[in-house]
């Protein structure tokens, strides 16, 4: 009986003494993770690119697996449709109409702009959770559109990723990341994204428009729009194979 | 008196030989080295006119500011009406549009699948139209090693290095990975109708040709051009007429406004030549000047020598009442004709050998392999006609200056002392 009410005195205290804890960024990201992780993810969206000269949208709807695998086939405009792009790992291809070739995009080619957008292939492949990639740590607090942030400091564990650090401002009710800087090693700022709106989503936050900018691009950057996504659902085991790039 | 030095001259060679010789070996020298110099920049500055620059070139300022980047996102827009406009305006000139830009090349094989990658340079330029003059520009005809000239649209040349490496034969289908005017990733077809070598090793590495329809179609570039290049009709460049005609050009209103606006610049402006031959022409003048002050040295020493040997020559001639005035002329002319001579057949020598080196050329390739300039690697001199009498000025004046320095020993020639020189 002794026992068993102090087991119950030691739990009582570890919780109160957890519930007092300051959350960690390691926490945050976690939580922002699990937030947006999901089995796969059926998706259509638009990308509004908003060039120096010319706004073009371009149309696409996305087919994803885990953080490993996911197809892309690209519905408009006209030069563009029917363009499609599977990833597998670390590996992406891409298949145009025009050429009715299967080419891999690999090395420097990834980092060559999708579609003219704001967004580069590295930055398509980037699916994998921030926990994986990053070490986290809480700058400070901040309020973003009348939301309390969490302005958080990541630092990448490997040498092999697109972003050596980001800076992001974490809605801390939501677990959204509203805001985001991505630098280079030399910590030159590379992107600039910024959540503009979002909406819960089968029991989730989940972005809503964005807005991504090169920062060694002119124009005004590309506005991602998800129009539609579920979460969840079952994909044919074929959709990511090569010779769906044809079909 | 002339008939009289003539026959001294040919009669007492142990007088001639000596000074003739160096006056031909530095003559020749003269004119092979400056027809080669002249032969190295026509060749920089054809070079640069047939496959950059034209001899004048028109983009929009934005795309001027980073034009070795080909920054087709800042492209012309426009280039029909700019073009009517300027074949109205610059009549003597031909216009044309061209479109650079960087990928790669991707070999597939008979299952489409990649067996081989590597980095080119494209250009597209107008190769199909009637009366098109690009072809014969950028020399293609010579250049072909194997094949023809695209004969249709979706035709490239590749060059004959590339090909080899890839092992993309005539006739095969390639596919171009690159970026389009609006910064997307695009990949187009082109099949291969020949193969060529320019001789530049820069270029030789991975060149690809192909018509401006197809790399508008392929880059989404309707009516854009990165660059307009325009030739003179002659086919030669004239520095002062472009400088008039890129002024005219770019003080007219509408070329003011945005960063998007045309601008034209000169084959020396947009190439940076201009400081590079101010510079080249520098050092070359001062190469001669140095070639015949050395010259004249050798010739002056060749005249003391001449002089030491001709003690008693002229003893005798001053004791039978020859002026040291009269003397001191003697020696110059006969200099002067020697000069005359060696520079007559030095320049024969050089003009023959320049011609040799115009035909045939040095074959540099071999320390042209990993160069990035745009200059042949087959060094070859060029006749122009200062060649003819460029050798004229150290020939005749390194020899009067020697024999003009060596002759002031007259003056010091004592005839009182003749007699004792005699017994001796």
């Amino acid at each position: 009986m002794r026992r068993i009410v102090f087991l119950s005195i030691l739990i009582a205290v570890a919780t109160l003494v957890s519930a007092d804890d300051p959350i960690t960024g390691d926490e945050v990201l976690r939580k922002v993770d699990e937030n947006f992780g999901a089995d796969s993810k059926i998706s259509e969206s638009e990308m509004k690119i908003m060039g120096e000269r010319v706004t073009r949208t371009v149309k696409l709807k996305s087919w994803t697996e885990g953080t490993t695998r996911s197809f892309t086939e690209y519905l408009a405009p006209a030069r563009e449709k029917g363009t499609k792009m599977l990833k597998l790992d670390d590996q992406l291809w891409i298949y145009t109409p025009q050429t009715d070739r299967i080419i891999r995009i690999s090395g420097h080619m990834l980092r060559q702009s999708v579609m003219g957008s704001d967004l580069s292939y590295e930055d398509l492949m980037d699916d994998a959770k921030y926990t994986e990639m990053y070490d986290a740590e809480i700058r400070r607090e901040d309020t973003l559109d009348n939301r309390a942030c969490w302005v958080l400091s990541l630092q990448a564990k490997d040498e092999n990723v697109a972003y050596h650090s980001r800076e992001i401002w974490v809605d801390q009710e939501r677990f959204i990341p509203l805001k985001e800087n991505r630098f280079a090693k030399g910590g030159k700022l590379l992107k600039y994204t910024e959540i503009k709106s979002v909406s819960r989503i089968d029991g989730r936050w989940y972005p809503e428009r964005m807005l991504f900018r090169d920062a060694l691009k002119g124009g005004q950057g590309t506005e991602f729009v998800i129009s539609k996504v579920s979460f969840d659902m079952e994909i044919p085991g074929h959709v990511f194979s090569k010779a769906s790039l044809r079909k | 008196m002339i008939r009289f030095l003539l026959k001294g001259i040919l009669r007492d060679r142990s007088r001639s030989l000596f000074p003739s010789l160096v006056v031909i070996g530095g003559v020749m020298l003269t004119v092979v080295l400056y027809s080669w110099m002249m032969g190295f920049e026509n060749d920089i500055v054809r070079a640069n006119a047939s496959f950059r620059s034209g001899h004048l070139i028109v983009m929009s300022h934005a795309y001027s500011e980073n034009c070795d980047q080909m920054p087709n996102d800042l492209a012309y827009l426009g280039v029909a009406d700019l073009l009517s406009k300027l074949r109205a305006e610059f009549d003597d000139i031909t216009w044309s549009p061209r479109v650079r830009f960087a990928g790669l090349i991707d070999v597939p094989d008979s299952s489409g699948e990649t067996v081989a990658q590597g980095p080119i340079f494209g250009l597209g330029a107008d190769l199909l139209s009637t009366g098109t003059i690009e072809p014969e520009v950028l020399n293609l005809s010579q250049a072909i090693v194997a094949g023809r000239l695209p004969s249709s649209q979706g035709e490239t040349l590749i060059t004959e290095e590339m090909a080899r490496r890839l092992h993309i034969g005539l006739g095969q289908t390639v596919t171009i990975i690159t970026t389009g005017m609006y910064g997307s990733l695009t990949t187009f077809n082109l099949t291969v109708s020949g193969t060529i070598r320019f001789g530049v090793a820069a270029m030789d590495r991975g060149l690809v040709f192909a018509d401006i329809n197809d790399i508008r179609n392929a880059l989404d570039m309707t009516d854009a051009a990165g660059e307009i290049v325009g030739f003179f009709n002659d086919g030669r460049y004239w520095p002062a007429e472009a400088n008039r005609i890129a002024e005219a050009f770019n003080s007219s209103p509408e070329t003011q406004p945005s960063r998007f606006a045309p601008v034209m610049m000169t084959l020396m402006q947009h190439s940076g030549l201009e400081a590079t031959l101010k510079m080249y022409r520098y050092v070359s003048g001062a190469l001669v000047s140095i070639f015949v002050a050395a010259m004249s040295i050798v010739l002056w020493n060749a005249g003391l020598l001449g002089s030491i040997r001709r003690y008693g020559e002229f003893g005798i001639r001053l004791a039978i009442g020859e002026t040291q005035g009269h003397l001191y002329r003697f020696l110059i002319a006969e200099s002067a004709l020697i000069g005359l001579i060696g520079t007559v057949v030095g320049t024969i020598l050089g003009l023959l050998s320049s011609w040799y080196l115009q035909k045939v050329g040095v074959d540099i390739s071999s320390v042209m392999k990993n160069a990035s300039i745009v200059m042949s690697d087959v060094l070859r001199a060029q006749i122009t006609r200062t060649s003819y009498f460029i050798g004229f000025i150290p020939g005749l004046a390194a020899t009067l200056l020697g024999a003009m320095i060596s002759g002031l020993g007259i003056y010091r020639r004592q005839t009182s002392q003749l007699t004792k020189e005699f017994e001796a």
